[in-house]
């Protein structure tokens, strides 16, 4: 009876300890693919390198990087002040009864498949920048990029990607700020609005930063959709109707045709991206574990 | 400055805050009623009984989408299959068995980690370690444990949301009366948590289904129904994608977009269910 | 008179508050002993030394020694599992699982390897009557333990602790949580199971104590302050601080 009680605890411990192997075999096989090739061209190269034409032998990444930024940055911009007044709504402004339906709408957010997000995108989204979007900007520059497929487009699809992840952890952070915070400030008469702006939300500021964080690594990571929709052009944009390629993008679109060399640096260009993420994640996670102790 | 106008610009704010706070929540509302109204209006009319069963021909052009069907099942079912045995002993590893400690620190954070960890990288993992390094192959299998891998973090932390709901005096009570801890997990804790556990599960098979870039990568894309565990095939969400980027077929690529997001909402519908009608049940 | 425990200088820390002092004692077979103080007295963590429920605790340390019918509890290789099968417990609140009546009471017997139908059945109806519940469920053995009342619920846990057949019985203040008529049931019960088993009893109510008990324990701020006959404590206690409790001074 007792070693099989001993056999249990170390099965169990196994595989507790298996998300923790996950990693390390992640790091190691992503590293092992990529890195060989990632220091013959130098590394210096491979990222500030601004032609990307695996077949040619340029494997410049700053184009791929460029790309990622922007829209990135462009979802950040649409999706953090929606996520935060979400948030915002959720917590402090909604009733209980009708937060629940809110709370699962946003959930159904997250559930839906990104190749969905993607088309959708496609179908939707991509046909209205050139029919409303376009003229207005052909007006002020008429040589501007024609077909939709952009980093505007990418950029609103990932701001609804990653709206769940900021409302979600936001609302959070919010609703854990002690009541007393909030009836200190309504005691010194200050309105509801005065005290969500400035006791709410700056108590609530590692949380809601964390959040935005994660969500950022989310659009970096996020792969199908933006495939669909930014067109795929290796070049630094200039507008944000300009295409671009991004890093999760080339990666998934080359990597059915690749020859082994181009494999190799496709799998450098994993490196970069994981390397990116794991910093994001290691941040979120460390504030949020500092939200926690002090709660 | 005059009390008066400053009361105004006061009220002016405050109708200004609300206004937008509402606006963008409303706005929030309304993509996601439009996105699933949009799909499922122009996807609906084309699911039928031949959509369904019937193999996909001319590379998806016509015909149905049998075979992914098939393909997404085998594959996601692997995966779960994996998974949930692993994610349940981790989640009770953490609640039962783990002492506070650097290690269990480390392992927990590690587990977040994953979760964090984007599905193209996961691909690429699957690709070189899976159906490379272990000779694999694209293959269900090699698809099956990748996605094994990004729907564990789901299931153990479902998990272990509601084994903390287990009162402590269950633990004792089966305790006092001479159970070995394996035997007080199995008989008492782990039948209160049916619920919690498969909610988790649902969530990790919504997960799986709706994962294209990794299974892409891992997986294929055969247009045939596998026969074994080393065939290649093709899922849902890669045969959409393949659809949509290849321009084949508007109709069959709204079919499927739809029957995705019927999924979805079916899944989460059910989950929502489960959580909200047992969760409470330990109450005590 | 046997002697069923017999405990020698034992301490017990929680990380480093020492919540037991040099306690010893002995509780002798088939008598009920109360343990009385205040809330914090260590009663309680004591109780639960008794079948090493505190190992369930994290950053307890426990020193002295704990013997069972002669073996140490605490030596190294002594089978726990064994102990509780030996020494059963009923807490202060009741605790059936969420599982039928029936399921309840077997759960112990099951564990312990008991498949036989027959036999379960047995020690459903044997374990029910001791607890005189019998009557009042027995048309209900499927339904849900947890839609008895609070009274039912704590003698369905002391038939699923019987079920196992135990030599000794913990109870942690098993009526505090029940209104009077079920504590007077209980208490009635009491002293019918005294003839088979030793009972040890933490309870917050001098009464009850003085009712039921033929020993009694009074512990204050850790240390057991005088251990007596029941009538000794209450009539003519050694100690001054025993004196002062009982007649209700403190605590």
């Amino acid at each position: 009876m007792k070693t099989y009680e001993k056999a249990i605890e170390k099965v169990i411990l196994l595989s507790a300890i298996m998300a923790t192997i996950s990693v390390g075999l992640i790091t190691f096989f992503i590293f092992r693919s990529g890195l060989p090739v990632l220091l013959e061209y130098g590394i210096i190269d491979f990222i500030f390198g601004t032609t990307w034409s695996p077949t040619n032998g340029d494997y410049g990444i700053l184009p791929l990087i460029a790309g990622t930024l922007s829209i990135t940055i462009g979802s950040l911009i649409i999706g953090v002040p929606t996520g935060i007044a979400c948030a915002v709504f959720l917590a402090e402004i909604l009733q209980k009864k009708w937060a629940k339906a809110f709370k699962f709408s946003i959930e159904l957010l997250a559930g839906i498949p990104s190749v969905v997000y993607g088309f959708f995108g496609l179908v939707v989204l991509i046909p209205a920048i050139r029919e409303y979007i376009l003229p207005i900007y052909q007006f002020f520059d008429p040589e501007v990029s024609q077909t939709g497929f952009s980093v505007l487009a990418g950029a609103v699809i990932l701001a609804i990607m990653i709206l769940p992840t900021i409302v979600s952890m936001s609302e959070n952070s919010i609703a854990a700020v002690p009541v007393e915070f909030k009836e200190a400030s309504l005691a010194l008469g200050a309105n509801k609005m005065e005290t969500i702006v400035r006791v709410l939300i700056p108590a609530a500021k590692s949380g809601i930063l964390s959040s935005i964080i994660l969500g950022m690594g989310r659009a970096i990571g996020e792969t199908m959709a933006v495939l669909l929709i930014t067109g795929n052009m290796a070049k630094i944009p200039g507008t944000i109707l300009d295409p671009v390629a991004t890093l999760t993008g080339t990666i998934a679109m080359e990597m059915g045709y690749a020859s082994p060399t181009h494999q190799q640096v496709l799998f450098a260009v994993g490196i970069v991206l994981f390397v990116v993420i794991m910093i994001l994640n290691i941040i979120a996670q460390l504030s949020v574990r500092k939200i926690g102790g002090n709660a | 400055m005059d009390p008066r106008k400053l009361r105004n610009i006061k009220k002016a704010k405050n109708i200004a805050f609300y206004g937008i706070i509402g606006l963008l929540a409303a706005a929030t509302l309304t993509v996601l009623i439009i996105i699933i109204g949009y799909i499922l209006l122009n996807g609906f009319s084309h699911i039928d009984v031949e959509f369904l069963t019937q193999e996909p021909r001319k590379m998806g052009k016509e015909g149905g989408i049998f075979s992914v069907i098939i393909g997404t099942l085998y594959v996601t079912g692997v995966g779960i299959l994996i998974a949930t045995p692993i994610g349940i002993a981790a989640a009770i590893y953490f609640t039962e068995y783990a002492k506070e400690g650097k290690g269990v620190i480390l392992i927990r954070f590690f587990t977040e980690i994953l979760a964090g960890i984007p599905s193209i990288i996961f691909g690429l993992f699957g690709f070189a370690f899976f159906v490379i390094f272990l000779g694999m192959g694209w293959s269900v299998i090699s698809g099956g444990l990748t996605l094994a891998m990004m729907v564990l973090p789901t299931l153990v932390r479902a998990t272990e949301e509601s084994l903390k709901t287990v009162p402590m005096s269950y633990r004792e009570g089966s305790l006092s009366l001479g159970a070995t801890k394996w035997q007080m997990i199995t008989g008492v804790i782990l039948p209160c948590c049916k619920p919690g556990i498969l909610t988790g599960l649902i969530l990790g098979i919504g997960r799986a289904i709706g994962e294209s870039a990794a299974i892409m990568l891992t997986v294929g894309g055969s247009l045939r129904v596998p026969t074994s565990l080393f065939d290649s095939t093709r899922t849902m969400a890669v045969h959409l994608y393949t659809l949509a980027s290849e321009g084949l077929s508007q109709e069959k690529t709204y079919a499927t977009a739809a029957l995705l997001i019927l999924i979805v909402l079916v899944i989460n519908g059910a989950a929502n269910l489960i959580s909200s009608k047992l969760g409470g049940s330990n109450g005590n | 008179m046997e002697t069923k425990f017999e405990i020698e200088k034992l301490n017990l820390y929680y990380g480093s508050f020492q919540a037991l002092q040099d306690i010893d004692m002995n509780i002798y077979s088939n008598r009920i002993t109360a343990l009385i103080g205040p809330s914090g007295c260590g009663k309680s963590t004591f109780l639960r030394t008794l079948n090493r429920m505190n190992d369930l605790i994290r950053g307890v340390t426990i020193e002295g020694t704990v013997k069972f019918d002669g073996e140490d509890i605490y030596g190294n290789f002594y089978d726990i599992i064994k102990l509780r099968k030996k020494v059963g417990m009923v807490f202060q609140k009741p605790n059936p699982f969420p599982k039928t009546i029936y399921e309840n009471i077997v759960y112990g017997p099951k564990i312990h390897g008991e498949k036989n139908k027959t036999v379960l059945d047995n020690i459903v109806e044997r374990t029910l009557k001791e607890v005189a519940m019998w009557e009042e469920v027995k048309d209900r053995l499927q339904k849900p333990a947890l839609g008895l009342s609070g009274g039912q619920q704590q003698r369905l846990c002391i038939a699923r602790c019987l079920a196992v057949e135990p030599e000794v019985i913990l109870m942690d203040e098993p009526t505090s949580a029940l209104d009077p008529v079920a504590t007077s049931k209980i208490e009635g019960l009491l002293e019918e199971l005294a003839e088979k088993y030793t009972i040890v009893i933490v309870t917050h109510n001098m009464q009850q104590a003085g009712r039921v008990s033929d020993y009694t324990s009074f512990f204050l701020n850790g240390k057991v302050i005088e251990t007596d006959k029941t009538e000794v404590i209450f009539s003519n206690p050694a100690n001054k601080k025993t004196e002062e409790y009982i007649t209700g001074r403190f605590g």
